[in-house]
């Protein structure tokens, strides 16, 4: 009786801290951002100007939210075709191989590799391997970060949609099998069918990994305070400029990074939401 | 029971390898905590390295930049602050308390490129101005040309590499440029950070110095060691004379030799000594007059002023040398001494 108590006490506790915690960060990201928004309104968040040099301080995120949120749907759809197939491949179509293992552990691999490292293999291998395309003169830029940000989420994309598609009861498959379907016809019209829900909520929660993505990123990215021109032109994306800008920030630029902050949080729940929604009308 | 005897045992030696080994760092090391500018970073390095090896005082500098050094010295979690940008009277009077500026030592921005088969490129402060806003894109532009006329440019775009983040080096270029610029001042101004109008961002000197030495066809400004240590190319820059001038320790020091406000508080850009390199700066250590505030212990106070009294000494200064930035000139130094003989704990001189 005693040990009930106790475990109720102890899971209700936890749970009252990550409910404060995130209370707490939202108010003082709040709190922080104030001063921005009473300077520039909304102009802040549809403004593209941002100018820290002192007399004209103008602060306005949008070329951030751009960046921002083009990088991470980019990197979503060249990251969907290669964690679905790495997914079926695991799960489905090789399941038990020998071959599954190795790319099941592979894909967990590039999970553990640290952010900076991605930025580096950006750096010095992909990025002279756009450079000899001729799109790029330097090879930063939009395209560069989207492609590395693809492969990073890969692996978060493809563990989940593979646990997913492996929960796919066995029954359901068999049915189909002995009615006579092929086995590209039982994928389509089976696994897929059942795992949907399962496999959007995957790659939502990989969109959501790419919006707050920062070193690879500000490595990657040219960290130029535009609304990027192109596939190929510099842009920066708000992770970046925080993580670049607040070691030297204070006062009213401060408070638009704060600010800058407290709109990717808003994003990044509203994708959440988005995605809750998009799993429910299909589930 | 031999087994619990021979934890018990493991637990001992630990114990006391652990307690003696405290105690002795305990009495002869003082710490000190000091955070700001990267641009002096590799001479403050090998010189606390230096004075934690003669005197036993630990100095951890915090490479953190001139807008964070500034900042903790305001909200006293440093012993002192190291800025490249000086407060302006504005910033002096939001300090809590009277702040000391001691200047350490002159480094210069360079002018850094990477052109394959270039070297000993000159330029002249339109030149530099038309490359950073964007009206110059090409190398083999018809004003850069002019200027070179012995070099074959290639025709190949410019890409111009900035800081992304704020930073002192930012301060000295863009207050150089928009003294020595025509529209520089009006478009673009000067600061820690800036709203460029064109090119790429790279995160700290290293990350500027690192993008220029992989990527051909791009410019950028760093400080001055941090070419020599990746071999990166530096641009002979027109001083207000009209003299080409190489940055060295010499064309270095001969901008510094002048007058000097007694706060040393001066930007010595754009100077107009002949031989004098245009973009140089001094980078201050920044503290307190009055050492006893808060928990501020006078063991830190007299370890702090005593350590930074050693940095703008003789010893210290030929460090600097190795790491190529130029020594305080006489006069400056001297005004150094003086402005810390000013330092007090509870109203009573620390240095005598």
């Amino acid at each position: 009786m005693g040990g009930d108590r106790i475990t109720r006490g102890v899971l209700f506790g936890s749970s009252l801290i990550i409910v404060l915690l995130s209370g707490g960060i939202i108010l003082s990201l709040t709190g922080g951002a104030i001063p921005a928004f009473k300077e520039f309104g909304l102009r802040f968040i549809f403004s593209t100007q941002w100018d820290p040099t002192a007399g004209k301080e103008s602060y306005g995120a949008m070329a951030f939210i751009a960046g921002t949120v083009i990088t991470s749907l980019l990197a979503l759809i060249i990251c969907i075709p290669m964690a679905f197939s790495a997914s079926l491949f695991i799960s489905e179509y090789f399941k038990g191989t020998r071959g599954a293992d190795i790319l099941r552990g592979l894909v967990d691999l590039l999970a553990g590799i640290p952010s900076i490292v991605y930025g580096f293999w950006g750096f010095y291998a992909l990025r002279p391997l756009i450079i000899s395309t001729g799109l790029s003169d330097q090879g930063f830029g939009i395209f560069t970060a989207s492609l590395v940000l693809a492969i990073m989420i890969v692996p978060y994309a493809t563990s989940i949609s593979s646990e997913i598609i492996a929960m796919v009861p066995v029954e359901l498959k068999e049915a189909a099998y002995s009615m006579g379907a092929t086995r590209r016809e039982v994928i389509f019209n089976v696994v897929i069918p059942s795992a949907r829900s399962g496999i959007m909520a995957s790659f939502i929660l990989a969109l959501g990994r790419a919006l707050g993505e920062t070193m690879a990123v500000t490595m990657l990215i040219g960290n130029a305070n535009i609304i990027p021109k192109g596939l190929f032109s510099p842009g920066n994306t708000m992770a970046s400029v925080i993580a670049n800008q607040f070691g030297e920030a204070s006062g009213l630029k401060m408070s638009a990074l704060i600010a800058t902050g407290l709109l990717l949080f808003a994003i990044t729940a509203i994708v959440n939401a988005l995605g809750k929604i998009v799993i429910k009308r299909f589930a | 029971m031999k087994k619990y005897l021979f934890i018990l045992f493991v637990i001992f030696v630990g114990y006391g390898c652990n307690s003696t080994g405290t105690k002795v760092a305990k009495e002869k090391q003082v710490t000190i905590s000091a955070a700001g500018a990267t641009f002096p970073q590799p001479f403050y390095n090998l010189a606390f390295k230096k004075y934690a090896e003669e005197n036993g005082t630990i100095v951890n500098y915090g490479g953190i930049g001139s807008g964070g050094g500034i900042k903790s010295l305001r909200d006293k979690v440093v012993d002192f602050g190291a800025t490249d940008a000086y407060l302006s009277d504005s910033e002096m009077a939001e300090m809590p308390g009277r702040v000391i500026h001691v200047p350490t030592c002159v480094g210069a921005v360079v002018i850094a490129y990477n052109l394959p088969g270039v070297t000993q490129l000159k330029l002249t402060p339109q030149l530099i101005e038309g490359i950073f806003l964007g009206e110059i894109t090409k190398w083999n532009d018809e004003r850069i040309a002019q200027v070179n006329s012995d070099m074959n440019l290639p025709d190949m775009n410019i890409t111009v590499v900035y800081r992304s983040d704020g930073s002192g080096t930012t301060y000295i270029f863009s207050d150089y440029l928009t003294k020595a610029g025509e529209k520089w001042g009006e478009t673009v101004g000067t600061g820690k950070s800036l709203n460029w109008p064109t090119g790429i961002g790279a995160k700290g000197n290293p990350g500027v110095a690192g993008t220029l030495s992989q990527s051909a066809g791009t410019i950028g400004y760093i400080g001055y060691e941090y070419a020599v240590a990746m071999k990166i190319p530096v641009a002979l820059v027109a001083n207000s004379s009209g003299n080409f001038i190489e940055p060295s320790l010499n064309s270095i020091t001969a901008a510094a030799e002048r007058e000097m406000p007694a706060d040393t508080r001066i930007m010595i850009t754009n100077s107009s000594v002949p031989d004098a390199y245009p973009i140089t700066s001094f980078t201050w250590i920044i503290l307190y007059q009055e050492q006893a505030y808060d928990n501020h212990t006078e063991v830190s106070a007299e370890a702090a002023v005593k350590v930074i009294n050693w940095i703008t000494g003789a010893d210290a200064q030929s460090i600097a040398k190795s790491v190529y930035y130029a020594p305080l000139p006489k006069n400056v130094a001297e005004m150094a001494s003086k402005a810390l003989l000013q330092v007090t704990y509870n109203g009573k001189i620390i240095l005598n």
